[in-house]
C-alpha cells in the first residue's frame, strides 16, 4: 500500500530519478572522515534559517509593522503573550548564530580556497548571501522599533544623504517620507519579510545548485595543486572513489546542526530577548544608538574615521568591500589551496578578523560617546576632594562644582568613572600647569578639535575656581606641574593673556 | 549571383514570423512599462511628500523667556508631515531660542533641528555650560548653534520662522515650518 502510494509520486515527481541522485550525489571519500567535520558550517547556516523562517512567521502573527503600535505589540510579544518573549529571543539569538555560521562557512571556504576554479561562481553567490543576510540582521534592528531603531534608521540616513547631489532623493526614498514614521517601518518591514528573504533563497537555491553541479572540494593537501587543464578529470577521478553524500557525510551535517539548534534555544532562554529599550519617541533625551554587533566594527570605522575621510568612508569603503569580497576567486584561481602554502592569505585572513574586532570592540565601549548623565549623575571621588587629612579649599571645592555643572565630567572622567571622549583629569595638575589649563579651558583644542572652548560659556569667577580645582588634582605630596617658562624655555603655547584677549573671560591669576 | 535559401534574409522566407518577433518584443515592452511606469511612480510619491510646508505654530512669543534656550515638542496631530498612523514616532523637537528684538523692533528667535549636523543624533541642550552636546559622537554646539567641536563640519540646521498674529489670538505667536530629517545635502533653510 505505502508503496503504491510512494510509485504514484515517483511517477509523477521523479523522486527516484532526479532527487534521490541529488541527494546521494558523490562527495570526496574523505567527508566521510574526520576531514568531514570542516564542511558543516553551510549546512548549519541553513538551518538556522530555517529556525528563523519558523520563528519570524510566527511573530509576524502578532507583532504590528505600524509606527504607532510596533512598540506596544513588541511589549505585548515579550510579557502577555504565552511564549511570545521566546520566540523573540530565539528569533534574535538565531539570527545572530545565523551571522556567526555564514562567517565560519565563509572563513572554512577561504582557508582552504575552495572557491578557486571551478567554484568561482559558488563564492560570489556566497558574497550575496552573506549581504543578505547582514541586511536581515539590518533590517530586523529595525523592526524593533524602540530609540536604538529610531536613530539607527536615522543615522544611516544621514550617510544616505551625503551622496553628492541624490542624498535627499535617496533620503526620501529611503525612508518612505520626509521623517522617520510609518512609511519607515512599513518599507523596512516589507525589505525583512519580502524582499531580502525573496533574493536570499532564491541566491540559495543557485548556491546549492552549483554545490551539487560543481561538487564538494576535496580537503586540500599541500603540493596538490588546482591546475585548470587537468582539475576536472582528477575530481572527477577522486569522485569515482567518493562516498554518497546521503550518510556518513550528511550525518556530520545533522549532528551539529542539532548542536547548534540545541546551544541556540538554550541561550535564548537564558538570554531572553533583545529590547524594545524605550518608545520610539525622537524627543526623548539621552539617545546613545549603538547598532547591533554584527555592525559594531563599521560603528567603531566610522566613528573613527578623520572628518576628512569621513564621506568617501562612508560611500566608498562599502562597495571596495564588497568588490574585494567578490574578486577574491578571480585574483587567485588556480594553485596551491593548503593553507600552510597561502601565508599571504592566511595572513590577511588573520588580519581582517583582528582589525573587525578591535573595531567591533571600540564600537561596543564607543569611548568617543560623551556620557550624557555624568555630569550630574556621577559624584566627584570624595578623596580627590579630602586628601589624607586635608581638604580642598573653598575655591577649589567651588571649582569641583563648576566641574560637574559645566558638563565637563560628560566627557572627562575621574578615577575612571564618567565619559572617555577626553582623557581622564584625575591627574591632570601633573601634567599641566594654570596657564595651560586656563588657556586649554578658554580655547578648546585648537582649531575646532574635540573640545569646545568654554571661554565664553563661564564667568571668570568660575574659570579662576575651576582651574584652582584640576590643579590640585594631583596625588598628595605631589608637586603641581611646572610652566615651560619658569625652567627657561620658551612658551610655545598661546599665553593666557593672549588667549583671554580673544575668548573674552580674563581669569588668569 | 543568385541567392541561395540560407542566404536569403529570413524575413523574404518566413515574413510572419518576423513579424511574430517583433510583435512580441513590443507586447513585451509595453506590458513592461505599464507595470514600471506605476511602480516608480508609487516609490516615487515618497518624494513627493515633502512638497506643501504648511506653518506651524509653537505657541505665543511671550511663551520664550529671552536668552533662554527650550525644547519644544511638536505633538504629532501638530506635525503635518505625518501620517495618522505614525504615532509617537511622528513628535518632533525643536529648540527655541528668543534673541529678543533687533533695533527695528522685531523679535528675532533661533530655531533649531534637533538633529546633529554629523549624523543626525538627537542633541541635547545643557543651559548650565550654555552647549549643545551630541550623545553620538561628542559633537558641540554653542547656544547659538555654531559648531564648537567634534566631528560635525558645520552648525545646528535652523529652521525657517516667522511671527504673525495668530487667527484668533491677540498676541503674537512664533511659527514654524516643520522639520524633516535634515542631512548635510538638504538642509532646513536656503541659506544653509
Ligand atoms: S551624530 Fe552628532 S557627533 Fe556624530
Amino acid at each position: 500500500m505505502i508503496k503504491a502510494v510512494y510509485r504514484w509520486f515517483d511517477t509523477r515527481l521523479g523522486i527516484g530519478d532526479t532527487w534521490m541522485p541529488m541527494l546521494r550525489h558523490p562527495v570526496p571519500r574523505e567527508l566521510a572522515g574526520p576531514l568531514g567535520w570542516w564542511y558543516v558550517f553551510g549546512s548549519a547556516s541553513m538551518t538556522l534559517l530555517l529556525v528563523q523562517i519558523l520563528t519570524g512567521i510566527g511573530l509576524a502573527l502578532t507583532y504590528v509593522p505600524s509606527a504607532g503600535q510596533a512598540y506596544e505589540s513588541l511589549l505585548y510579544l515579550n510579557y502577555q503573550q504565552p511564549w511570545g518573549w521566546f520566540l523573540r529571543s530565539l528569533h534574535y539569538w538565531s539570527g545572530s548564530a545565523m551571522v556567526v555560521m555564514v562567517l565560519l562557512h565563509m572563513t572554512q571556504v577561504f582557508w582552504h580556497a575552495a572557491y578557486k576554479y571551478p567554484r568561482e561562481l559558488t563564492w560570489c553567490i556566497g558574497v550575496g548571501l552573506l549581504l543578505c543576510t547582514l541586511g536581515m540582521a539590518f533590517t530586523g534592528q529595525v523592526l524593533r522599533w524602540d530609540p536604538d531603531a529610531y536613530w539607527g534608521v536615522g543615522v544611516g540616513a544621514a550617510m544616505a544623504g551625503r551622496v553628492p547631489a541624490a542624498g535627499p532623493t535617496i533620503v526620501d526614498l529611503l525612508l518612505g517620507g520626509p521623517i522617520i514614521g510609518a512609511d519607515t517601518l512599513s518599507r523596512f518591514f516589507a525589505l525583512h519579510v519580502f524582499v531580502i528573504p525573496g533574493i536570499l533563497l532564491t541566491l540559495l537555491a543557485v548556491h546549492l545548485w552549483l554545490v551539487i553541479k560543481q561538487g564538494v572540494s576535496v580537503p586540500p593537501q599541500p603540493g596538490k595543486i588546482v591546475d585548470l587543464l587537468k582539475y576536472d578529470a582528477e575530481y572527477h577521478e577522486e569522485l569515482r572513489r567518493g562516498e554518497p553524500f546521503l550518510g556518513e557525510a550528511m550525518l556530520k551535517d545533522v549532528a551539529v546542526s542539532a548542536l547548534v539548534v540545541i546551544v541556540v534555544v538554550t541561550i535564548a532562554a537564558l538570554a531572553g530577548p533583545k529590547g524594545p529599550s524605550a518608545p520610539p519617541d525622537p524627543t526623548l533625551s539621552g539617545a546613545n544608538p549603538r547598532p547591533d554587533w554584527p555592525f559594531l566594527w563599521l560603528f567603531g570605522l566610522l566613528s573613527l574615521s578623520p572628518p576628512a575621510a569621513e564621506t568617501a568612508v562612508i560611500l566608498i569603503m562599502p562597495i571596495v568591500l564588497v568588490l574585494g569580497l567578490l574578486a577574491v576567486p578571480f585574483i587567485s584561481n588556480r594553485g596551491e589551496r593548503a593553507p600552510t602554502r597561502r601565508p599571504m592569505a592566511i595572513l590577511l585572513m588573520i588580519v581582517i578578523y583582528a582589525v573587525l574586532g578591535v573595531l567591533s570592540y571600540m564600537g561596543q565601549t564607543s569611548p568617543w560617546s560623551p556620557r550624557m548623565l555624568a555630569w550630574s549623575g556621577d559624584a566627584v571621588p570624595v578623596n580627590l576632594i579630602k586628601k589624607m587629612d586635608e581638604s580642598l579649599s573653598p575655591v577649589e571645592l567651588q571649582g569641583a562644582v563648576v566641574f560637574q555643572n559645566k558638563q565637563c565630567r560628560n566627557c572627562h572622567a575621574l578615577e575612571g568613572i564618567g565619559g572617555t571622549r577626553g582623557p581622564d583629569l584625575t591627574t591632570v595638575g601633573t601634567r599641566l600647569t594654570r596657564d595651560l589649563l586656563i588657556d586649554q579651558v578658554s580655547n578648546g583644542t585648537p582649531g575646532g578639535g574635540n573640545m569646545p572652548a568654554y571661554g565664553k560659556q563661564m564667568s571668570p569667577t568660575e574659570m579662576t575656581a575651576l582651574v584652582d580645582f584640576l590643579v590640585s588634582l594631583r596625588p598628595a605630596g605631589t608637586p603641581a606641574a611646572i610652566t615651560p617658562s619658569d625652567r627657561g624655555t620658551k612658551n610655545k603655547g598661546r599665553l593666557p593673556n593672549d588667549a583671554s584677549a580673544t575668548t573674552g573671560p580674563s581669569a588668569a591669576k | 549571383m543568385t541567392k541561395t535559401t540560407e542566404d536569403r534574409s529570413e524575413l523574404e522566407v518566413k515574413p510572419r514570423r518576423v513579424f511574430l518577433k517583433l510583435l512580441t518584443a513590443l507586447l513585451g515592452a509595453i506590458a513592461t512599462a505599464a507595470i514600471a511606469i506605476p511602480g516608480f511612480g508609487y516609490l516615487a510619491a515618497a518624494v513627493a511628500r515633502r512638497k506643501e510646508q504648511p506653518w506651524i505654530s509653537l505657541g505665543p512669543v511671550s511663551a520664550f523667556p529671552p536668552g533662554e534656550t527650550r525644547l519644544k515638542v511638536i505633538k504629532p496631530s501638530d506635525n503635518p508631515l505625518a501620517q495618522p498612523w505614525d504615532g509617537i514616532t511622528a513628535q518632533t523637537g525643536v529648540y527655541v531660542r528668543y534673541l529678543g528684538r533687533d533695533e527695528s523692533y522685531q523679535d528675532q528667535f533661533n530655531v533649531f533641528a534637533i538633529n546633529c549636523t554629523h549624523l543626525g543624533c538627537p542633541v541635547e541642550w545643557f543651559p548650565q555650560s550654555g552647549l549643545f552636546m551630541c550623545p553620538c559622537h561628542g559633537g558641540v554646539y554653542y547656544e547659538n548653534g555654531d559648531r564648537a567641536s567634534g566631528p560635525p563640519p558645520r552648525g545646528l540646521y535652523l529652521c525657517v520662522w516667522k511671527v504673525k498674529q495668530d487667527a484668533n489670538a491677540t498676541e503674537p505667536h512664533l511659527f514654524i515650518q516643520a522639520p524633516f530629517l535634515p542631512t548635510l545635502q538638504h538642509t532646513l533653510t536656503d541659506k544653509g
